[in-house]
């Protein structure tokens, strides 16, 4: 049911783990539904220079996070933020109609990260 | 992934390990040998007067005995279905149908089987009235709240004999005897615990009882209802003159002679097997209990199926341990919400009272008597390792 490469990024997830002084977090959805996602970010004159996350959720879940952290990966910011659930999910050659929304969790988790980035930006100017 | 299945233990042999046998069995040998003859030269429609049509009908009673045999029952009680979620549906709807002007209320429970479940939702809809009994924590109905239910509207009560999921084996003796002295019907669903236990007509009392041959290490697409006599309800498929009229169609003789062979290896090898996956079971259980903290036993310690194991680990989540222990070769199943199409929870477990955050990291393994002691270790290490591999990935679990 699930594409080579999402097999190989559940297997094999890059970019596990959290970043102690990162300059974003993003959390996103609930443990409740089963599905949580927090992504950290380093962010060094505009691109990201690093991404970590963890994931409590299903084998769709963590390949779409670890997809998205090595898309993400030297874009600047501008650039991780026109990354969307189809993309990951096209990077990823597909997923099942049903697991969808599970990309949707990545794209999410990458955004909130940038935009707590850019909220302690504003608060530290 | 075929291609995936790991090697272990240099002898280069492809780990195949499969520990879902509640989902299905490997058809034992004995019963492919018994089924071929039937899909060759033994071709005839058991209707057909002629030696053709004969050898057929021959082959469709001595299976019909053998199965009644096994039940305690008489061959005239065997109803043969396409499996158990026919038998099911024949049940419900062939009582609540034939039975709409004496009262339109059926009791079941909240943890039945799909074909149960959604036989008796379809009767909802239709002006029929259901009440869903409780369960315990450990997946139990309380014969009492079955009593309590009972109106003088109930045509029927049916509570499965074992739940498929977490193996909780229910009284359904006295559940029996509640609904004769209130004169109602008794029907239950026993897939999952023929073969595993003794299921005798007498000792349960029921009047209808679904089994399904594929579950017994038998074929798929045949099962029977037990039908005690008397009973009478109304057949769903119109036509011939098949299966005391209950059941029009030609008889599937291949799957029916695949199923008399299973039952009968069943009961030769009932109080063996019994022994051999209790002891498996119990191993396995404490194996993982002992060695991953925060995992937990899902229903009951000692009523349960002899061959079911159900586990849930906190912080991680099912279809995730599901596919990774895949990778190493061994399939078992979930209830993850992840894992469904509806992407909502097992019913079951929820049925049980598992607070959300915890229902869903759970497993169901179901063991088999092919099954041997060293799989169930090469599990549980490989389960150790997954469970603390993902619990690594998880944002929600504690740092160690």
């Amino acid at each position: 049911m699930y594409s080579g490469k999402v097999m190989d990024h559940f297997s094999n997830p890059r970019n596990v783990g959290e970043i102690e002084d990162a300059d974003g977090v993003g959390e996103v959805g609930n443990p409740v539904c089963g599905d949580m996602m927090t992504i950290y970010i380093k962010v060094d004159n505009g691109k990201l220079t690093n991404i970590k996350f963890k994931t409590f959720d299903c084998g769709a879940a963590i390949a779409t996070s670890s997809m998205i952290t090595e898309m993400a990966m030297g874009m600047t910011i501008e650039q991780a933020l026109e990354i969307t659930r189809d993309s990951v999910a096209d990077a990823l050659d597909g997923l099942p109609p049903v697991k969808l929304h599970c990309s949707n969790l990545a794209a999410d988790g990458l955004h909130a990260a940038i935009e707590d980035y850019l909220k302690k930006k504003e608060a530290g100017n | 992934m075929g291609n995936m299945y790991p090697k272990i233990r240099g002898d280069n042999k492809v780990v195949r390990i499969y520990m879902d046998h509640g989902a299905t069995t490997r058809p034992d040998p004995e019963v492919v040998n018994a089924m071929l003859p039937f899909f060759n030269e033994l071709f005839g429609n058991a209707s057909s007067l002629h030696t053709f049509g004969q050898e057929a009908a021959q082959a469709l009673i001595c299976s019909r005995k053998t199965v009644a045999d096994f039940l305690g029952a008489e061959p005239e009680e065997i109803i043969f279905t396409s499996g158990g979620t026919e038998s099911d549906n024949l049940a419900l709807k062939g009582i609540a149908y034939l039975k709409k002007n004496k009262g339109k209320h059926i009791i079941t429970s909240v943890i039945e089987h799909p074909a149960i479940l959604n036989t008796c939702k379809y009767l909802d809809e239709i002006g029929y009235r259901i009440t869903y009994v409780p369960v315990d924590d450990q997946g139990l109905v309380d014969p009492a709240d079955v009593e309590d239910a009972v109106t003088d509207n109930t045509i029927l009560i049916s509570i499965m004999h074992a739940n498929n999921e977490i193996g909780t084996i229910q009284p359904i003796k006295e559940i029996s005897a509640i609904a004769h002295e209130h004169g109602v019907l008794v029907h239950t669903d026993a897939v999952q615990s023929v073969g595993k236990m003794p299921v005798n007509m007498d000792d349960l009392g029921v009047d209808m009882l679904s089994i399904s041959a594929h579950k017994i290490y038998g074929p798929k697409g045949v099962g029977a209802l037990y039908v005690r006599k008397g009973t009478r309800l109304l057949g769903l498929s119109q036509g011939g003159s098949h299966e005391m009229k209950k059941r029009a169609g030609t008889e599937n003789i291949p799957g029916i002679v695949g199923m008399a062979k299973a039952v009968e290896l069943a009961e030769q090898r009932l109080e063996g097997d019994t022994k051999y996956l209790e002891n498996l079971r119990d191993t396995m259980i404490r194996k993982i209990l002992d060695s991953i903290p925060e995992s937990y036993l899902n229903g009951h310690p000692t009523k349960r199926l002899c061959n079911n194991v159900h586990v849930r680990f906190s912080y991680v989540e099912g279809e995730s341990l599901l596919m990774m222990l895949d990778m190493k070769g061994v399939a078992v199943s979930t209830g993850s919400a992840c894992s469904s199409k509806s992407l909502e929870p097992s019913h079951v477990l929820a049925a049980l009272g598992i607070i959300p955050e915890k229902i869903h990291g759970n497993l169901r393994i179901t063991l088999g008597h092919e099954n041997t002691m060293d799989e169930v270790d090469y599990v549980v290490e490989n389960l150790i390792d997954i469970v603390k591999k993902l619990r690594a990935m998880s944002p929600i679990a504690p740092k160690d």
